[in-house]
C-alpha cells in the first residue's frame, strides 16, 4: 500500500477521484472542482500521489503540465520548482501554492475537497 | 557506522569552501571540526578593500556565520593557533592545549604578508594588508594621520592606496617597478591607469627602493627613506609587496614543502591522510594568490575526500580584475606575448580606451583591457576554452557585441553602469539588485547570479554584461564556467557530450538505464536533464529507444504550444507555406465550432490558432485533417518559401516546390532545438535565407546552400557550406548537415552554437568534402524519421490515452 504520508490534514471529507493508473506515472491529472478550482493530481515514480492546486506561485501557470521528477514538479512556464509535498518553491525562488491532503487506498486516490 | 573525523586547520575562503562542498555531496562522512586562528567566521577576504574604502561594512562581507558552523554540526574553535601536527596520534595542537585527532587532515592555512626586511619595519604605523585586524588598523590611522605610503603597486596596493585616499589620507604608492601591476599589466595599460588614479589624488614614486623606514619622537614611524637619497613623510606605512605562502605548521611536522606544501592533482599532500588547499598550497609549482584557483581545488579536494575519486586539479589560468570603483581594468594569461605569438591592439589614449589580445596558433593566450572591459569575460572564456578563433579574428576586437547581440550596444562599460540601469530586459533585473544579491548572498558564478536575480536566465543575451558586474564586484574570485567540462545538471557530473557517448557505446534505451549505468544522484532526474537524456536515446538509437513521453517538455507531451494562461495554440502543417481554399474553409470552420479567440500568420507563414482549450486539442485536429506543423517541438519547424520562378518574374529556380520538397524529407524530426529553413528563388532572397539554420537560395546555374544562421535573440547570418546544381543535391546536403548536428550537439544548442564551437571548416569537411560520410550521414538521418506518424492523426484517431486530454470532474 502506497499511501501518501498525509502532510496536510484532513478538512474536509476525502473524496474517491479516480484510480491511481488513470495517472500517467510522474504525470498528472486536472480535477476540477467547483469549490476549489483546479486541483493537479501528481503521481511520481514511486507510486507516491500529491495534490496541489494546479497555480504555480510565481505567474500561475498550470503546475499540471509540468515534469514531474523525484518529489518536485517544474512549472512548464518559466521553470519554477515546486515541492510536491508543501506546495512551496524550491529556494531561491519563494512562495507557496496550496496543497492538499491526498491518499491511495485499494488502487484508488482520494483527495480531501 | 562511526562517522571519520576530518579536521581543518585554517578558516579561510578556500578550506570552508572543501567543507561546503563536502557537505554538498557526502554530508554524512565525517565528523568535522575547524581552527581558526582570527577571532571571525569565513569572510571574504577580496572584499577587504571595499570595506577600506567605505563601500561596505564587516557584516556585508561574511561568507559564513558562526550559525553556519552549528547548523552543519561543525565544532568551530575560534582565535585557536594549531601549533602542531602528531602524524603518529594522528591530532593537531592548538596553543592552548586543544586537541583534535584526525582520521584525515585538511590544511588550509592561506599565506602571509611579505615584510621587506628594511631597518624600521617593526615599528608602529607599519602593517601589512591581509585580514580585518589590518583593515580597521588602516581604517583607524585615517582618522588621526594625514600620510600614507604604501609600498607596492601591485592589485593589493592599489586598492589599499584608493581606500586610504577615500578616508581622506594623503597617499603615496610606492613601486620598485618602473611601472604598476607589471604582473598583470604592460606598459601602455598601466601608464593609462596611473594617470587616471593621478586623476584621483594618488600620487607614486616608482622605481624607488625603499632602505628605511624612520621613526618620529614618538617612536611611531615618520618617514621613508630610499636608496637614492630621497625622502617622503609617513604616519601609517602599509607594506603591499606579496605574500608568501603559510607553510610554517606543515614544514614542522615534516611535511614536503617546496615554496608552498607540496601537493598532487588530487590535493593530497606527501602524507596520503593530510590533503591541503587554497594559497599555501604548490601545485606543479605554482603558489596561486587569487581566490578563483582556489575554488577549482576546493571542488577536486571535497571530491576525493568524498571518496568519489573522480576530478583532477589541473591548474589554472587566472584573470585579474582591479576593484576600484571607476576604473575597468581587465587582464588574463599571458598578455606580454613572446615567439610564435601574435598581437592584436586597439590603442585611444584620449577616449582612455586600450585592449590588446595575444594569440598563438589562431587560441587566445591573453590579454589586457583598459577603459572598455565589458568583453572580458568572452575574451577569458574564448582563452580557457581554447577555442579556434581564426573565423571571427577581424572582428574579435570589438567584442562580443560585435559578433550581433541586438539587445545591450552601447553599455560597455559595467563598473560605470548606474544601480538603475536595467541588465536583463527579459526579467527586468537591474544592475543594483545584481550587485546586492551578489554581496548579500556570497555569489561567484553566473550560475548562482542567475538562480538568485533571474538576470541572464531567459534569452540570455545579457549574460556577457551579468558576468562583467560579477567580475567588477567580486574581482579575481571570478572564474567563467569551464564550458567543455560542465556538468549536465546538478543530477550528476558527466557532461553532455559523456551522457551522450555511453548512449552509444552501450546501447542505452530507457532512462533507468542510463540513470543506473552512469550512477545518476537522483533517482529519475530533473526537468533539466530528463529532456536532453530522451533526446540523446532517441536520436542514437531511432526506432528502439523508448521515448518517454512524461520526459518531454510538456509542448511536446501535448503536441500543442503552451500560452500564459494555461491554453494552448494549435499550427497546423503547410507544406512550404502553401495552402488551398479547402484547407483554409476547414481552419475557419475550426476557429467557429471551437470559439478560437485569435488568428494570427506566423513568422514562419502558417497560421496559428491560439487560445484552445486543452480538451478540445483532439477535437481541433480532427476536424483541422491537418498533418501537426510542429510549432511547439525541437524539431523541423517550417520551411519558408517564396513564391520562385512559378510566378516571380526575377525567379531563377523553382524554390515553393524546392521548400515543399525539404519540408517533406524531414518530416518528424527531432533535433537538439528547433531548426527552422527557407528557400528563396533568386538573390533577393524574399524568404529571409539568410537567418535560417539552413537557407537555400537559387541562383540561375543550381543553389547555394547556407547554414547555422539564426534571427533570434542574437541575429546571425548563415554561412555558406556549399553551391550545388540539382534538388537532389539540396536535400542530401541539408540532410547530412542536420543529421551531423543531431548527432554532435548538445541539447539545446541551435546549429550556431555547434557551428561555433566547431567551427566552418569541421563542417565542410564532414558535410562537403567526404562524399561518402555525407552519403552516411543522410541515409542515417532518412532512417530516423521513417515511418514517422503524425502525432495529430494519432490523438484524432484516440490511439493515445484520452487521459492526456480530459479532466476529472470532481
Amino acid at each position: 500500500m502506497t499511501t501518501a504520508e498525509l502532510d496536510t490534514p484532513v478538512t474536509g471529507k476525502m473524496k474517491k477521484i479516480c484510480i491511481l493508473t488513470e495517472i500517467p506515472r510522474q504525470g498528472a491529472r486536472v480535477v476540477k472542482s467547483a469549490a476549489h478550482g483546479d486541483i493537479a493530481v501528481f503521481r511520481n515514480a514511486d507510486d507516491e500521489v500529491f495534490a496541489l492546486q494546479d497555480k504555480c506561485p510565481h505567474k500561475g501557470g498550470p503546475l499540471s503540465q509540468g515534469i514531474v521528477y523525484g518529489k518536485r514538479v517544474a512549472c512548464p512556464l518559466h521553470n519554477w520548482n515546486i515541492e510536491l509535498a508543501d506546495g512551496c518553491a524550491v529556494a531561491p525562488d519563494q512562495g507557496c501554492t496550496k496543497s492538499y491532503a491526498v491518499k491511495v487506498e485499494d488502487g484508488a486516490v482520494y483527495l480531501d475537497i | 557506522m562511526k562517522k571519520m573525523k576530518l579536521v581543518m586547520v585554517g578558516n579561510g575562503m578556500a578550506g570552508v569552501r572543501t567543507l561546503e562542498e563536502i557537505l554538498k555531496i557526502a554530508p554524512d562522512l565525517y565528523e568535522i571540526a575547524v581552527f581558526g586562528a582570527e577571532p571571525h567566521a569565513n569572510y571574504n577576504r577580496i572584499l577587504l578593500s571595499p570595506v577600506l574604502a567605505g563601500e561596505m561594512t564587516i557584516k556585508d562581507i561574511m561568507l559564513n556565520d558562526v550559525d553556519w558552523y552549528a547548523e552543519n554540526g561543525i565544532k568551530l574553535h575560534l582565535g585557536k593557533k594549531v601549533v602542531k601536527i602528531d602524524r603518529v596520534k594522528r591530532q593537531v595542537e592548538a596553543e592552548d592545549g586543544t586537541v583534535e585527532p584526525y582520521d584525515r587532515l585538511l590544511l588550509a592555512t592561506g599565506s602571509n604578508p611579505f615584510m621587506l626586511p628594511v631597518p624600521g619595519k617593526d615599528l608602529p604605523g607599519v602593517i601589512s594588508y591581509r585580514d580585518i585586524a589590518d583593515t580597521d588598523a588602516m581604517i583607524e590611522a585615517a582618522k588621526t594621520h594625514k600620510h600614507a605610503i604604501v609600498i607596492g603597486g601591485g592589485l593589493l596596493g592599489l586598492e589599499a592606496a584608493n581606500g586610504l585616499k577615500l578616508r581622506g589620507m594623503d597617499v603615496t604608492v610606492v613601486h620598485i617597478m618602473p611601472w604598476l601591476m607589471e604582473r598583470q599589466l604592460d606598459r601602455v595599460a598601466a601608464d593609462m591607469l596611473k594617470k587616471s588614479l593621478e586623476a584621483k589624488g594618488l600620487k607614486f614614486a616608482l622605481e624607488k627602493h625603499t632602505a628605511e623606514l624612520t621613526a618620529g619622537p614618538d617612536g611611531r614611524v615618520a618617514g621613508i627613506k630610499f636608496k637614492d637619497g630621497s625622502e617622503l613623510p609617513a604616519d601609517l606605512v602599509v607594506m603591499a609587496v606579496g605574500i608568501r605562502p603559510n607553510t610554517a605548521l606543515a614544514e614542522s611536522a615534516g611535511i614536503y614543502v617546496n615554496r608552498g606544501i607540496v601537493v598532487n592533482d588530487t590535493m593530497q599532500t606527501y602524507d596520503p591522510k593530510i590533503y591541503a588547499v587554497g594559497e599555501c598550497v604548490a601545485h606543479r609549482g605554482i603558489a596561486y594568490g587569487l581566490v578563483a584557483p582556489l575554488f577549482e581545488m576546493a571542488k577536486v579536494c571535497a571530491n576525493h575526500l568524498a571518496h568519489m575519486g573522480i576530478g583532477r586539479y589541473q591548474g589554472s589560468v587566472t584573470s585579474t580584475k582591479l576593484k576600484v570603483t571607476g576604473v575597468d581594468l581587465f587582464s588574463a594569461g599571458n598578455f606580454t606575448g613572446g615567439e610564435d605569438c601574435e598581437e592584436i591592439t586597439l590603442n585611444d589614449p584620449i577616449g582612455g580606451v586600450y585592449k590588446k589580445l595575444v594569440l598563438k596558433n589562431n587560441k587566445i593566450v591573453g590579454g589586457v583591457m583598459y577603459g572598455d572591459t565589458v568583453d572580458g569575460s568572452w575574451y577569458f572564456q574564448l582563452l580557457k576554452d581554447g577555442q579556434d578563433i581564426h573565423e571571427i579574428r577581424d572582428h574579435l576586437m570589438f567584442g562580443q557585441n560585435h559578433l550581433g547581440n541586438v539587445g545591450h550596444q552601447g553599455q560597455n562599460s559595467a563598473a560605470q553602469m548606474a544601480d538603475t540601469a536595467e541588465v536583463c530586459g527579459c526579467n527586468g533585473v537591474c544592475k543594483g539588485v545584481i550587485v546586492k544579491a551578489i554581496k548579500e548572498q556570497g555569489l561567484f558564478s553566473l550560475e548562482d547570479v542567475r538562480k538568485h536575480t533571474k538576470a541572464s536566465s531567459s534569452c540570455g543575451s545579457c549574460t556577457g554584461l551579468v558576468e562583467q558586474i560579477l567580475a567588477s564586484t567580486v574581482g579575481g574570485a571570478y572564474q567563467p564556467a569551464d564550458t567543455k567540462a560542465k556538468p549536465m545538471c546538478g543530477c550528476t557530473d558527466h557532461t553532455h557530450e559523456d551522457v551522450r557517448a555511453t548512449i552509444r557505446q552501450n546501447k542505452l534505451l530507457t532512462h533507468d538505464a542510463v540513470y543506473k549505468f552512469m550512477e545518476w544522484r537522483t533517482p529519475n532526474g530533473c526537468a533539466s536533464c530528463r529532456p536532453a537524456v530522451n533526446y540523446y536515446m532517441l536520436s542514437t538509437w531511432p526506432h528502439e529507444a523508448v521515448d518517454d513521453s512524461q520526459s518531454r517538455f510538456i509542448n511536446e507531451r501535448a503536441h500543442a504550444n503552451i500560452q500564459k494562461d494555461g491554453t494552448y495554440s494549435v499550427v497546423p502543417r503547410m507544406w512550404g507555406g502553401v495552402t488551398t481554399a479547402h484547407e483554409l474553409r476547414k481552419i475557419a470552420d475550426v476557429v467557429d465550432k471551437y470559439k478560437i479567440p485569435t488568428v494570427k500568420v506566423t513568422g514562419g507563414q502558417r497560421i496559428d490558432l491560439l487560445g484552445v482549450k486543452k480538451e478540445d486539442l483532439p477535437g481541433v485536429w480532427k476536424d483541422l485533417d491537418m498533418p501537426s506543423g510542429h510549432a511547439y517541438g525541437k524539431s523541423l519547424r517550417t520551411v519558408k518559401t517564396c513564391v520562385g520562378s512559378e510566378w516571380c518574374r526575377f525567379g531563377t529556380q523553382d524554390s515553393t516546390r524546392m521548400g515543399i520538397e525539404l519540408e517533406h524529407d524531414l518530416f518528424g524530426m527531432w533535433s537538439p532545438h528547433k531548426v527552422k529553413l527557407a528557400v528563396s528563388g533568386c538573390p533577393r532572397n524574399c524568404a529571409e535565407a539568410g537567418i535560417k539554420d539552413v537557407g537555400v537560395i537559387g541562383v540561375d546555374s543550381g543553389w547555394e546552400i547556407y547554414v547555422a544562421g539564426n534571427g533570434g535573440i542574437k541575429t546571425e547570418v548563415a554561412q555558406f557550406l556549399v553551391k550545388v546544381k540539382t534538388h537532389e543535391e539540396v536535400l542530401e546536403y541539408s540532410g547530412a548537415f542536420l543529421q551531423i548536428y543531431r548527432e554532435e550537439a548538445r541539447y539545446l544548442d541551435r546549429t550556431i552554437h555547434w557551428v561555433s564551437r566547431v567551427g566552418m571548416d569541421y563542417v565542410k569537411k564532414h558535410v562537403v568534402e567526404d562524399a561518402e560520410n555525407r552519403k552516411a550521414l543522410y541515409a542515417r538521418l532518412k532512417f530516423a524519421v521513417k515511418d514517422y506518424a503524425d502525432p495529430w492523426r494519432e490523438r484524432a484517431e484516440g490511439k493515445v490515452a484520452k487521459s492526456d486530454f480530459e479532466m476529472i470532474s470532481a
